[in-house]
């Protein structure tokens, strides 16, 4: 069954993990999620919204954020919120479990030694995570490979 | 054409300055890609914002490409199939806020993926290298993950 997806990633290295991640949202409807502006023209024609970035050292720019991300999520009515952090995406799996989508946070892989701390919240309220080191998997995180190969 | 790139948010002059030095005994022409930067450039090509698309097009054009640890640049090395010199943000010189590039980098060093510049002589011995040709690009990967990882994504997404 086709289910509606949001993918979710800030600018930079969560952004180009999510992208790589894009055979999965084959045959479902994909809306995008970041925080710069021109990467609208990477995944057209799927629809792309933009929220300023935040980050957890300015908690009133993560309130203005967080309510971005709420009125996306009630816009796209997702299924399903898949992302690959960091705070914007932890935002919208609060968001999502607030609309009732099942939410799925994947650790970036640029978190080798220890797993983010946006990462370690998000497995408080995502109904799944994941991480992309064999070694910092848990009962929380799991590891089923990583977006290297 | 060498491209160097420091990412999108932060200052790195010491790689900037580092790198501005070696230029002038590179023959090889150095295009800076730069956000936020103090250091006064004299033997680069300095570029600020540039749209998606036209850095791709600036990273196919390089024989190689010298970056902070940024997972977007090292990812992009690898499907270009381009050798990359990494030399990490330092939170303790306050580069960054922890040392997770410092982890991240040592990883992929262990693996063999990367070349990594720890200090500035390191980094000249590899930019000479490069300039010398004998850099090659140590991991490739396709446009998309073939692994697990997605197989595990489709799961979740199907999962009724």
């Amino acid at each position: 069954m086709s289910k509606r997806i949001l993918a979710v990633a800030s600018a930079g290295g969560h952004w180009v993990q999510l992208l790589r991640l894009m055979p999965a949202f084959d045959r479902h409807t994909v809306s995008f999620l970041s925080t710069k502006e021109n990467f609208r023209e990477m995944v057209a024609p799927h629809p792309f919204y933009f929220v300023q970035n935040a980050t957890r050292w300015n908690k009133l720019g993560i309130l203005h954020t967080f309510f971005l991300v709420i009125r996306v999520v009630r816009e796209v009515k997702p299924d399903v919120i898949i992302t690959t952090g960091a705070a914007p995406g932890l935002l919208a799996i609060i968001a999502g479990r607030l609309c009732g989508a099942r939410t799925l946070w994947i650790d970036s892989i640029a978190n080798a030694e220890d797993l983010s701390l946006s990462g370690k919240i998000a497995s408080r309220f995502a109904h799944k995570a994941l991480t992309q080191w064999k070694d910092l998997s848990s009962s929380k995180f799991s590891y089923q490979g990583n977006i290297l190969s | 054409m060498i491209l160097l790139t420091i990412g999108t948010h932060e200052p790195f002059d010491r790689l900037v300055e580092a790198m501005d030095i070696l230029a002038g005994s590179v023959s090889e022409k150095i295009v800076a890609q730069l956000s936020d930067t103090e250091y006064n450039v004299k033997n680069m090509e300095v570029l600020g914002f540039v749209p998606p698309k036209t850095f791709e097009q600036l990273f196919k054009k390089a024989s190689f490409i010298v970056s902070h640890a940024g997972m977007g640049t090292i990812l992009s090395a690898f499907e270009f199939e381009k050798p990359i010199i990494v030399f990490p943000r330092l939170a303790s010189l306050r580069e960054t806020r922890n040392e997770h590039q410092l982890a991240t980098v040592k990883k992929l060093e262990a693996m063999g993926y990367i070349n990594v510049a720890y200090t500035a002589e390191q980094l000249e011995s590899l930019v000479l290298k490069g300039a010398s040709g004998a850099l090659k690009p140590l991991h490739r990967i396709g446009k998309v993950a073939s692994s697990g990882l997605v197989d595990a994504v489709r799961e979740f997404i199907n999962c009724p």
